[in-house]
């Protein structure tokens, strides 16, 4: 059958499911409904039940209760029960620790795209009406530093996805190879800045779909410095049946040209741009206007990694100024996702709750409580909060729950000018990441350990307390020696930060973007999304300071920006200037706006023009309208 | 199958904590009862029993929802915050959807005061604010309305914030009951805004850009 909207979960009312919700998670409600009834009778019987709830308050509410009390067969109809939105009950159970990951990723392999891309919209050949590849003569057709490379994607349905073995196999939307099932996350890209890199997105989404999700794509490199036309716009989504409004005509496929340079790559004139705004950990993702929620819900993502000189991905580099982290297949990316299921173990998603759907369990790599076998060395985690709305404080502990150090080398895939040694903890919001190295060299074979996370939430809109031991979401074993010696290390110097110019940032314009609640949605300065107007225009090579401003209490914003590295010059909350914590010192591109706090950053806007957007990272507040086109315009 | 998914759907939510019990027009009762006791189509909206501005009495998922591209708001006659904008600008959306008003895309305003906002009250609403014809105004029993409400996803989870009317919800609720895809827009974003996302649930349209007249183009 098809699937249906919110399968095998009704609207239900609190209390029916014999849970309540309260702050920190569910609790067993004693006494209510033992089960929940089939048939048209049970249907009597139940709203009996609830009536019977409800008889006490409505008695001394009711203006003529005397008058009820006093006819003792009262043949009025039973009121029918108060209205109330709609809760979800909690996910069923799953069984722990016994879905594995792989012991080591499998990049993606290049091939030979055919037909070759092309400047133009190949629209003959099924590509969508996009715009000309910016500067694709000189940085795709001129020899670079690497020669370039194709990959190919599909956006595909997997109809036999394994969540948790508790669960039944059920359809996700991910990424594949050719004809092979689609996985979530997708294949890992892994490139290096240098090489220029084609990546041919084909959409072969279910066009006749039912239910969540909506069957186009736009696919944003997320934070890569990439021309508009390849950066996923939300309005240049694409099917072989729809255009998104910005884009010209429909299509099967688009290209994607990552030129892969760093930001300053005009001023520089080395052929590379400024090695210090390198990039490390990326992640692509559906960015389709309208219902990115439930597209990246089902599971539309997957990594980007970027490698240089310095950050080789090469332990064994003999270059002396190769950084010589632990490389694959020591250089792992894990994404957390939260999702929730029905009672048949089947994803579901509220498409019309104003506050979205936040999940119960957690999703490492696709995969609920996995485990990771691991050998006794140094490991390189690429952690990604893959959203849609819960943030996550995660703590590496042994089984008896004492916590365990690591090295915070790395933050929104930037390397950090010096690792943070001995951290604990690593906090991140819808998708902020963090790299990290764990030295698993330290335990004995048969060591079990895990990864926690300790932050309370109950609401989308924010994370409530941190509380120990929390939810254990990723098991590692270490059940192995590694085939070699360990010759990886973590110096004590990684990437320098570009100097900040205090003249520069005192002079440089400033705007000011107020993120606050209105008409029941989620607006910027007051307006909602509109994919064809700009907010800001900024002329190319152009740096400004923005102010991000959360006037409420009451819900955080991760607040994205694409295109550049932005470093954060002060936060206040509640009016009071407070530190900018060390892993938020390097470059971001995902600044968290805690409630009445500011945070201002320092932006530039370098070697590409075109549309892009900043928006609030919570997928239901984004949806919701918490977003704005600005505009790199080339003055010349 | 599906009774459960059925039952609830018609049944509406629980609440422990009861409020007034509203004394409504006799029709109305009538009305919730008949709610009760007919079984609910494969819905997840509340199948309520509704009136038009016209009078005519409609059941909202069967009669409004059931295979339809819709576009749905809330509103009500005496408001003098948003709504009179809000009308004005869906009015522009009415007037460049032209013909595909009432036969691919529907509209519906849902009164937020039914106790005051009558049928006829609705009618000279619409009257006044020169609403052509094919968007239908909506009003119902108020636990109807407010279940509707809920089940529309025009709430806020914030109790006092969800019952100040001063604060009510501009979202527009745009969705195809055919593939069972529902997302919103707000409902003062330029009208060519709203008619892109409109364009985007609807599977004949191709370019979900707004393009007036014979510009646009549909499928088959």
């Amino acid at each position: 059958m098809t699937s249906q909207f919110l399968e095998n979960v009704g609207t239900l009312g609190a209390g029916a499911w014999k849970i309540s919700i309260r702050r920190g998670g569910w609790e067993p409600l004693p006494g209510t409904g033992e089960k929940l009834p089939e048939s048209r009778e049970g249907r009597r019987a139940f709203l009996k039940f609830t009536a019977a709830a409800m008889a006490a308050p409505l008695l001394f509410a009711s203006p003529d209760s005397n008058a009820r009390r006093r006819r003792a067969p009262d043949p009025t109809p039973e009121p029918e029960p108060e209205p109330t939105p709609v809760v979800l009950p909690p996910s069923p159970p799953t069984i722990p620790w016994v879905e594995e990951l792989p012991s080591a990723i499998t990049p993606l392999s290049p091939v030979s795209l055919n037909p070759p891309p092309a400047l133009n919209a190949n629209t003959a050949a099924g590509e969508c009406g996009r715009a000309d590849h910016q500067r694709w003569a000189e940085l795709h057709g001129t020899p670079r530093q690497y020669p370039v490379t194709h990959y190919e994607l599909s956006a595909k349905e997997n109809p036999a996805w394994v969540f948790n073995p508790a669960y039944p196999p059920q359809r996700i939307w991910g990424f594949a190879v050719g004809s092979a099932a689609a996985s979530t996350p997708g294949p890992t890209i892994m490139t290096r800045y240098g090489e220029p890199v084609v990546v041919r997105f084909h959409n072969k989404l279910p066009q006749n779909h039912v239910g969540f999700g909506s069957p186009e794509i736009s696919i944003h490199l997320h934070n890569a410095h990439a021309p508009s036309e390849s950066d996923g716009f939300p309005g240049d989504y694409f099917s072989p049946n729809k255009a998104g409004p910005t884009l010209a005509e429909p299509g099967q496929f688009k290209d994607h040209f990552y030129p892969n340079i760093c930001a300053g790559y005009d001023s520089y004139q080395n052929g590379l741009g400024d090695y210090r705004e390198a990039l490390a950990t990326l992640w692509y993702h559906d960015h389709t206007f309208d219902f990115t929620a439930p597209n990246l819900y089902l599971g539309m993502a997957g990594f980007y990694l970027m490698y240089d000189d310095l950050d080789s991905g090469n332990e064994r580099d003999a270059n002396p100024s190769a950084l010589r982290l632990p490389s694959h297949p020591y250089d792992y990316p894990l994404s957390f996702g939260d999702r929730r299921f029905d009672a048949g173990g089947r994803l579901v998603y509220d498409q019309v709750s104003p506050e979205g759907t936040l999940g119960d369990k957690i999703a490492v790599n696709g995969k609920i409580e996995p485990v990771l076998r691991v050998a006794a060395r140094k490991y390189r985690f690429r952690l990604l909060d893959i959203g849609p709305s819960r943030t996550y404080e995660l703590y590496l502990t042994k089984t008896n729950g004492v916590v365990q150090t690591f090295t915070y080398i790395g933050n929104d895939g930037n390397l950090l000018p010096a690792p943070l040694k001995n951290q604990f903890k690593v906090h991140i919001a819808v998708a902020e990441r963090a790299d990290i190295v764990i030295d698993f060299s330290r335990y004995p074979i048969g060591t079990e350990l895990y990864l926690s996370n300790r932050l309370e939430q109950d609401l989308t809109r924010q994370p409530g307390d941190v509380k120990a031991p929390g939810t254990p979401v990723l098991k590692f074993i270490v059940d192995r020696y590694p085939p070699e010696q360990d010759l990886s290390r973590v110096p004590d110097v990684l990437r320098p930060l570009p100097p900040l110019d205090l003249a520069e940032i005192a002079a440089a314009p400033v705007r000011r973007w107020v993120f606050e609640r209105a008409n029941g949605m989620w607006a910027i300065n007051g307006q909602f999304f509109n994919p064809n107007t700009a907010r800001a225009v900024i002329p190319m090579g152009g740096a400004e300071v923005w102010e991000l401003v959360n006037i409420d209490n009451g819900w955080d914003h991760p607040i994205h920006i694409h295109f550049e590295e932005g470093r954060i010059l002060s936060k206040t909350k509640d009016g009071v200037s407070v530190p900018v914590p060390p892993h938020e010192q390097g470059r971001k591109d995902v600044y968290v706006l805690q409630g009445m706090s500011t945070i201002r950053v320092f932006l530039r806007f370098r070697d590409f023009t075109g549309k892009y957007v900043m928006h609030c990272h919570n997928l239901i507040h984004e949806d919701h309208a918490m977003m704005l086109r600005w505009d790199i315009k080339d003055d010349d | 199958m599906n009774t459960r998914r059925n039952l609830l759907a018609g049944m509406g939510a629980v609440a422990l904590g009861g409020l007034l019990w509203n004394r409504l027009p006799v029709e109305l009762e009538h009305a919730v009862a008949e709610e009760i006791d007919t079984g609910s189509p494969s819905s997840y909206f509340p199948n309520v029993w509704l009136y038009t501005h016209e009078g005519e009495k409609v059941r909202f998922y069967d009669d409004l929802v059931r295979g339809k591209i819709v576009a749905i708001n809330m509103m009500y006659v005496m408001c003098t915050g948003a709504c009179p904008t809000m009308t004005a600008n869906l009015r522009k959306v009415q007037q460049m959807l032209g013909e595909r008003v009432g036969q691919d895309v529907f509209m519906y305003s849902i009164t937020l005061q039914p106790e005051i906002d009558r049928p006829q009250h609705l009618k000279e609403y619409v009257e006044q604010q020169r609403i052509l014809p094919g968007w239908k105004f909506l009003t119902g029993s108020p636990a109807d309305i407010r279940r509707l409400r809920y089940g529309l996803g025009f709430y806020d989870p914030v109790p006092e914030v969800d019952n100040n009317l001063a604060t009510h919800t501009g979202m527009l609720r745009v969705g195809n009951d055919r593939n069972q895809r529902w997302t919103m827009a707000p409902a003062l974003a330029d009208p060519e805004r709203i008619i892109t996302t409109i364009n985007h649930v609807d599977g004949a349209m191709v370019h979900t850009a707004y393009m007036s007249g014979d510009a646009a183009v549909h499928l088959g």
